[in-house]
């Protein structure tokens, strides 16, 4: 009767915890939303930066022509004389996402427009990667840690930063797919299950459509197996969750046309294939050892050996000639400056001029990740009592995404959700640790001389019939964590080992139970820490990371001045230019040209052909006629410039001016970087050198500059401009805003 | 030295074929499947580096299928594997059901990257 009654209990605050649990991931997905829209309320529902503006003008095509004219769409308004293949040099998967999201609204009759639909996907998909995260974290620490992690992921300002409302970018889906990827590979790996591993494929692949960074995971997983098998973790469950992985997911990478071949032909992949090799090998191996008898076995393994040596050997030899025969050894320059963070600088000036490939400072740690930075090693700790499987994997993640993240500020993001998954597992235990101990005090204060001390262990959503699951717990012990039902094997792992010296009686159990007043100033102290957090997370989703940068403000002493300057110059060049005339620019404003304004540019965003970049450079820096026949020669009718030096615009053209000349200079050796500088520092006034005051960026932009205000101070440079006076000779002011 | 690592080769043949001849039928056929999928993706690396490989994506695809439905299929044969511990609560339907699955998945990849 007492077992029927507490096993009814049992399942009465198993049905609660499970209601509980739905809703509060409701609630998660709500704020994810929410707390991106700080843009949306400050400034309007526009897109943001330069990137989202070319993935939202082929999702404006997607969705006027359809999916097969998409697939075999040739930009000729772009790179001007070469144009672009988009169907093949796109990542697809958010422009598919994005207009099939918008196709059913409006097969449903919801009438939004394209580019509202743009604007609110990433702040829709932030809200499936949190829930993802909670699936996740679920998988390696149980229900408590996983709503901790999710909440963390919904606010970590670092997501926040590439998935604001407007923000259309590629890792706004990309995030998404990475975490339901993980997670259905801990999944496959727990259960052991085809299904899953199939589900597995399919999220990679939809990883592989959105974002270059896919290389990540088929890296990270070989990793992983590699580490279970060297650390004697092998289980049949290991080789259906990466086996088929693998094969799935080259057929499916080679199936994107941007990725096409080097699924199989590039070093990123080598690893994913080497250690497929290797798997077989150790399966092989196994199952051998399963059928034989060990004094057989062992001859086996000397015959092997011997024979196994040579051809391994002249496999390696043929290997590696074939690698090094390639100039980078086959890794494109992206990865390589990745491993190597000085390769960029040295060689590819393109790569290593773009701001989010500088290496992050450490403040920006803090600004990311918050109070998530020293819970981490608290959660790293929690994850080897006990390690298990997918707890040695988010270890690895976690290790190798700090890496990366510290050579480039822009993988910061990928950091990110394993320090949420992390700082969600200490939190929890922590949790755990003090409710429980308050709980137990609170009984042997009221006087319950038998209050088991296993029955307040968790505050896990996942409760269980512990009366009856306390005999098997000592069972278990010995054997290694690695069954079907993990989760529940887990908690009581964490119970046997806090009660390591317990026999089988109830009433020896000794958690690891701490005095009540600890206990609950403890517990309000982590409220805080949250509380902090919150705080922290909200303002830099408003302050910090809402700026659509298309629109500028500024605070004066007369109010908020809004600048929207380059909105008003794309719709000039629109309404007041013919169709066809060609506009250069510095590639940073190609996208935006081509998706406001309509006309086609020279060098956009892009930044695969580095000759044409260079090309543009060249003329920014050669003196007005030099410039004119290179731009003649192009078709450009209109130059774009842009100047901050009257309102204090700190990212204008001429900051970014030596970058051109680095980049020209790269391509044709007459354009020397010390021509420009005067005694190795880079002025505009009077002290500058002779080219650099007849270069056609000084030029363009200092023109009539000293009109405005009779002297020519440059307020960005703090100086008054060095030649204040001059006619352009080949070129022509239309519009100056 | 020679001669005794000749006996033992022929000692250690003789055990594998005899633990192996004790492995039921139904493995036995997963494992001639299995066999077939790895020789069929030979004879198509043997014919590629007769003719060359201009359809590169032809070779590739067909080279995956074979090597793919192998893998299935050993996952298969673990699944159903009455030896193996961990799978014992899995019904064999199941592991079926989800090895059918799973081929679908890879033979409708095949079908599109056939060209």
């Amino acid at each position: 009767m007492a077992a029927a009654a507490k096993a009814g209990e049992a399942t009465l605050r198993h049905a609660f915890g499970n209601v509980l649990s739905f809703f509060i991931l409701l609630l998660i997905g709500v704020l994810a939303f929410s707390i991106r829209l700080f843009s949306v309320i400050k400034y309007e529902s526009v897109i943001h930066e330069f990137d989202p503006y070319f993935n939202y003008r082929v999702t404006q095509f997607l969705t006027k022509n359809g999916i097969y004219d998409f697939w075999n769409w040739f930009d000729d308004r772009t790179w001007y004389p070469l144009g672009r293949v988009i169907g093949g040099t796109v990542y697809p998967g958010l422009t598919l996402t994005a207009g099939t999201i918008w196709w059913l609204l409006n097969s449903l009759n919801i009438p939004l427009s394209v580019e509202t639909v743009c604007v609110f996907t990433a702040p829709i998909f932030s809200a499936f990667a949190s829930w993802a995260t909670y699936l996740l974290t679920k998988e390696v620490k149980g229900a408590g840690a996983g709503l901790t992690a999710a909440a963390l992921l919904a606010m970590v300002p670092s997501y926040i930063s590439r998935s604001v409302a407007g923000s259309y970018d590629n890792e706004a889906v990309a995030i998404f797919a990475l975490i339901i990827t993980f997670y259905l590979y801990i999944k496959t790996l727990n259960t052991g299950s085809l299904f899953y591993a199939t589900l597995n494929a399919i999220a990679y692949f939809y990883m592989v459509c959105s974002w270059g960074g896919y290389t990540f995971i088929i890296n990270l997983i070989p990793m992983h197996v590699l580490l279970c098998i060297v650390t004697g973790r092998y289980s049949s469950r290991l080789y259906i969750a990466y086996a088929p992985l693998v094969v799935l997911g080259t057929l499916l990478a080679a199936l994107v046309p941007v990725v096409g071949f080097n699924a199989v032909m590039t070093s990123e992949h080598f690893a994913s294939f080497l250690v497929f090799i290797i798997l077989h090998v150790v399966a092989l191996v196994y199952y051998i050892k399963g059928i034989l008898s060990p004094k057989m076995f062992k001859v086996a393994v000397t015959l092997v050996v011997s024979v196994g040596l040579v051809v391994c050997c002249a496999v390696i030899a043929i290997l590696v000639a074939l690698v090094a025969s390639s100039p980078t050894k086959g890794w494109s320059g992206r990865s390589l400056s990745l491993l190597d963070p000085t390769y960029a600088s040295k060689y590819i000036p393109i790569i290593a001029s773009v701001s989010e490939h500088q290496p992050p400072t450490w403040p920006s740690y803090f600004m990311d990740i918050n109070v998530l930075a020293f819970l981490v090693p608290a959660g790293i700790i929690a994850c080897f009592l006990p390690l298990s499987d997918a707890s040695s994997f988010v270890v690895l993640y976690i290790v190798t995404s700090v890496y990366f993240s510290g050579v480039m500020v822009r993988l910061m993001l990928v950091f990110a959700p394993a320090a949420c998954i992390m700082s969600g597992i200490a939190l929890s235990q922590a949790f755990d640790v003090f409710t429980r101990s308050i709980k137990f005090q609170l009984l042997r204060i009221l006087g319950f001389s038998e209050a088991d001390a296993g029955d307040g262990s968790s505050a896990n959503v996942v409760p269980e019939n512990d009366a009856v699951k306390v005999d098997k717990s000592e069972e278990t012990i010995k054997e290694r964590p690695s069954r079907k039902n993990k989760k529940k094997e887990k908690e009581q792992m964490e119970k046997a080992q806090a009660e390591k010296t317990s026999a089988k009686s109830k009433t020896e159990k000794r958690l690891l139970v701490l005095p009540m007043e600890l206990s609950v100033i403890g517990l309000l102290l982590l409220v805080f820490m949250g509380a902090f957090y919150v705080v922290h997370c909200v303002w830099a989703a408003a302050e910090a990371y809402s700026a659509p940068s298309i629109v500028l403000t500024s605070y004066t002493h007369e109010g908020l001045h809004v600048f929207d300057d380059f909105r008003e110059a794309y719709a000039w060049l629109r309404h007041n230019t013919e169709v066809d005339d060609k506009v250069a620019s510095w590639w940073d404003y190609g996208y935006q040209t081509t998706a406001m304004a309509n006309r086609t540019v020279i060098v956009d965003n892009n930044t695969w052909n580095n000759t044409h970049i260079a090309t543009v450079g060249t003329a920014m820096s050669s003196p007005e006629k030099a410039a004119w026949e290179i731009f003649n020669s192009l078709d450009v009718k209109y130059v774009l410039v842009v100047f901050g030096g009257l309102v204090g615009y700190p990212s204008d053209d001429i900051n970014k001016f030596l970058w051109m000349v680095r980049i020209g200079g790269g391509v044709f050796p007459h354009i020397k970087e010390p021509d420009y500088l005067r005694d190795g520092q880079y002025r505009i006034d009077s002290q500058a050198t002779p080219t650099m005051l007849n270069c056609l960026m000084y030029k363009l932009s200092y023109y009539r500059f000293v009109e405005t205000d009779g002297k020519g101070f440059d307020r960005v440079r703090r100086t008054e401009i060095g030649k204040k006076y001059f006619k352009l000779t080949h070129f022509e002011e239309v519009r100056q805003s | 030295m020679a001669r005794s690592t000749g006996k033992d080769a022929q000692a250690l043949f003789h055990s594998l074929r005899s633990a192996y001849a004790a492995t039921p039928t139904t493995l036995k056929i997963i494992d001639l499947y299995v066999g077939f999928a790895v020789f069929t993706a030979l004879i198509q690396v043997v014919y590629m580096a007769i003719v060359g490989s201009f359809p590169f994506n032809s070779f590739l695809s067909g080279v995956l299928s074979c090597v793919g439905t192998a893998v299935l299929a050993v996952c298969l044969r673990i699944q159903v594997n009455k030896d193996n511990k961990e799978f014992k609560d899995l019904p064999p339907e199941r592991a079926f059901a989800d090895f059918v699955l799973c081929n679908l998945v890879l033979h409708l990849v095949i079908m599109n990257f056939l060209g």
